[in-house]
C-alpha cells in the first residue's frame, strides 16, 4: 500500500460489494424463482426471499420437465451436453498436442503449410461457415449423434497454438537426454512431454469444457430429435412454451441446472481457469 | 518454431498433424470455400435451379437498405457491449487492485458469470424484465415507466447489451486486475512522494500504462458481441421488435435457415468472414505489444 486511506479503503470495499451484488442479482432471482411453487410465480409482484419449494421443482425439472414437453425431464439434456463438453475438450486437447509436438519437434515437407492451415482455422468460426458445414454433418450422416456435435468443433487453432508454446519452453536437453537413452518419438510424447505439459493440459481442458458445455448455435442446427437436445437448448425451448403457459419456477431451475457444472469448475479450479484463460487469451 | 534439436524425417509427423488436418479440411476448409462459391450462386424458390450469376448476391446485399441496418446495429450493439462491460468492470477492477484484504474472495465472485452460457444469460434477463411478470419491469411500472422490449426496439437493445455485457463483465474484470497487478510499484511510489493523490495517479499513471491491455480487450469484447452473442440475442428478442437487434450473425442464420436464402446467407458468411479475419489480423499485430502478466 502507497499510503494509508482507510476512508478510500472503506469506499472501496463498499463499490466491489455493490458491484458483486449488481453481478450476483440475476442469479439471486433465477434462485428464488427456483424455489417458489408455480401458483406464486403468476403473481405480482414475483418474490424476492427464497420460498420452500425448491427440491420439489428439482425433482420436476430432473423427472418430468415442464408441462406440455415430453414428460422425459431435463436429465438426459445434462448427460448430452456433457457428452458433448467432454467430447470436444477431450478431442480438441488430443488433436492439438499431437499436430503441436509434430510441427516443434520433426522437419518434415510442408511443415509450415500446415502450420498455416491450422492457423486458417482461427478465422473461421461456426457462426460464418453454418449452412455449408450443416451440408457437410448431413451428407456424413452425423445429424443427431454425438459425434456431429462435437467433431466440427474439435478442430482449434488456439489449443495448438498454446501447446507449441508450452513445447517451445521445454529445455533442448530433455530430448538429448531423452535420445540418448533411446527412447523414441512417442516415448519421449508420453513419457516427458505429456508429463511436463501436466497443468497446461487441466488448464485448457477447464476452459475447453465450459466452452463445449455452453455451446449452442451449432447443437440447435444439426439436432432435430429431442433425445439429442443439450441443456442449453432445453432453457429455449422451455421459454418458447413458455408463451403459452409461464412455468417459470421450473425454467429457473433448468437454467440452474445448466450453469451449475461450468460454475462449479469455474470457481473450485479457479487457478486453472485464470491460467488458461490468460494462456489461450479465449 | 522448430526446435535446434529435432526428429529426423519419417512419416511419423504426417500421421501426428493427420487428424486435425482432417478436420480441418472437412469442416473449416471445405465448409468455407462452399460458402465462398454459394455466395457466387442464386437458386430458385424451389431449389430446382441454380445459376452463376458473379457478384450479384453481393450487389443485392450492398443495395439492401436491411442489409445496412442490421449492419448499423451491430455496430452500436458491439460498441455498447464493449464500453459497458469494460468500463463496469475497469471501474471494479481499479477498487479491488487498491484493498488488499479480500480480493481473492471479489475475484471469486465476479469470475463465475464468464461459465454461464449466452442463453442462460438471456434467460435470466428476459424473465428479470417480462414485461408482466419481471421484477424490473415491476419496479420501473411503481416508479412510473411501462417497460416493454416486445414492442419498444430501443428498450430490446438495453436488454440484449445488459444480457451480453453482463456475461463479459467477467473475463474485463480478470485481465484489467492483471494488467493493474503488472504496473510497477515503484512508479506510484514516485507519484504519490511527488504528491499526486489516488485519483491523479489513476488518471496520470495508471490509465496509460493500462492502454494495451485496453486496447486488447476491446478487440475481444467486439469480437465476442459480433460472433458469441447469438444465444442472447435468440433467445431474448429473436432479432426483433421490426429488426431492432437483427445483428449480422443472427441475420446470417435468419436468412439461411429459416428464409433459406442460400446465395444471400452465404455472401452474408463472407462478409463475416472477411470482418473475422481483419480483427484477427489486428489482435495479433497488437497482442505482441500487450503487457505481460
Amino acid at each position: 500500500m502507497i499510503e494509508n486511506r482507510p476512508l478510500l479503503t472503506i469506499f472501496s470495499h463498499i463499490m466491489l460489494i455493490l458491484g458483486v451484488a449488481v453481478i450476483a442479482l440475476p442469479i439471486w432471482i433465477m434462485f428464488v424463482a427456483a424455489s417458489h411453487p408455480e401458483i406464486r410465480m403468476t403473481q405480482v409482484p414475483l418474490p424476492m426471499l427464497p420460498g420452500g419449494h425448491f427440491f420439489e421443482n428439482l425433482d420436476i425439472a430432473l423427472s418430468r420437465g415442464m408441462s406440455g414437453m415430453d414428460g422425459n425431464g431435463v436429465g438426459y439434456m445434462m448427460l448430452n451436453s456433457l457428452a458433448m463438453a467432454m467430447m470436444i475438450a477431450v478431442g480438441k486437447i488430443a488433436i492439438s498436442l499431437l499436430s503441436a509436438f509434430a510441427i516443434v519437434y520433426f522437419r518434415f515437407p510442408f511443415r509450415m503449410f500446415f502450420f498455416w492451415m491450422i492457423f486458417i482455422t482461427l478465422m473461421l468460426p461456426v457462426e460464418v461457415r453454418i449452412l455449408p458445414t450443416y451440408e457437410v454433418v448431413a451428407n456424413l450422416g452425423m445429424l443427431d449423434t454425438y459425434w456431429g456435435l462435437s467433431i466440427p468443433l474439435i478442430a482449434s487453432a488456439t489449443a495448438t497454438f498454446m501447446f507449441r508454446q508450452v513445447f517451445l519452453t521445454i529445455p533442448d536437453e530433455l530430448l538429448e537426454a531423452a535420445r540418448i537413452d533411446g527412447a523414441g518419438p512417442m516415448r519421449f510424447f508420453w513419457d516427458i512431454l505429456i508429463p511436463m505439459s501436466r497443468t497446461n493440459i487441466a488448464a485448457l481442458f477447464v476452459i475447453l469444457f465450459i466452452y463445449g458445455w455452453n455451446q449452442y448455435l451449432w447443437p440447435l442446427l444439426i439436432t432435430s430429435e429431442t433425445s439429442m437436445y443439450t441443456i442449453v437448448m432445453g432453457i429455449k425451448q422451455m421459454l418458447e412454451a413458455a408463451e403459452q403457459v409461464p412455468q417459470w419456477n421450473i425454467i429457473m431451475m433448468t437454467a440452474l441446472l445448466a450453469m451449475l457444472p461450468p460454475v462449479c469448475v469455474v470457481i473450485f479450479m479457479q487457478s486453472l481457469f485464470v491460467k488458461g484463460l490468460t494462456e489461450t487469451e479465449k | 518454431m522448430l526446435k535446434n534439436v529435432h526428429f529426423g524425417p519419417s512419416v511419423l509427423p504426417f500421421l501426428l498433424v493427420l487428424p486435425q488436418i482432417i478436420v480441418t479440411l472437412v469442416f473449416f476448409i471445405w465448409p468455407a470455400s462452399q460458402a465462398l462459391y454459394q455466395s457466387l450462386l442464386l437458386e430458385d424458390a424451389f431449389g430446382l435451379k441454380t445459376e452463376f450469376v458473379w457478384f450479384r448476391n453481393f450487389e443485392d446485399l450492398l443495395s439492401d437498405p436491411l442489409y445496412w441496418d442490421s449492419f448499423k446495429i451491430t455496430i452500436v450493439f458491439s460498441f455498447l457491449v464493449a464500453f459497458l462491460s469494460m468500463s463496469f468492470a475497469l471501474i471494479l477492477a481499479l477498487f479491488a487492485d487498491r484493498v488488499i484484504k479480500g480480493s481473492g474472495a471479489y475475484r471469486t465472485l465476479l469470475i463465475w458469470p464468464y461459465a454461464v452460457a449466452p442463453v442462460t444469460a438471456g434467460a435470466l434477463w428476459v424473465f428479470m424484465f417480462n414485461p408482466t411478470l419481471g421484477i424490473v419491469s415491476y419496479a420501473l411500472s411503481a416508479l412510473g415507466y411501462e417497460w416493454n422490449h416486445q414492442l419498444n426496439g430501443g428498450e430490446a437493445m438495453a436488454l440484449v447489451v445488459m444480457a451480453s455485457a453482463w456475461k463479459q463483465v467477467a473475463y474485463n474484470f480478470l485481465f484489467f486486475l492483471a494488467g493493474l497487478q503488472s504496473i510497477p510499484k515503484s512508479l506510484i511510489e514516485a507519484a504519490a512522494i511527488d504528491g499526486a493523490g489516488p485519483m491523479r495517479r489513476t488518471i496520470d499513471i495508471v490509465l496509460p500504462l493500462l492502454s494495451p491491455t485496453t486496447f486488447f480487450l476491446l478487440v475481444i469484447n467486439i469480437v465476442y458481441a459480433f460472433f458469441e452473442t447469438f444465444g442472447v440475442i435468440h433467445v431474448v428478442t429473436a432479432g426483433g421488435p421490426a429488426g431492432a437487434t437483427n445483428i449480422l450473425v443472427y441475420k446470417v442464420f435468419n436468412d439461411g435457415f429459416v428464409g433459406l436464402d442460400l446465395g444471400g446467407s452465404a455472401a452474408q458468411s463472407v462478409i463475416l468472414m472477411i470482418m473475422v479475419i481483419a480483427l484477427t489480423v489486428v489482435q495479433f499485430k497488437y497482442v505482441e505489444k500487450r503487457v505481460d502478466y
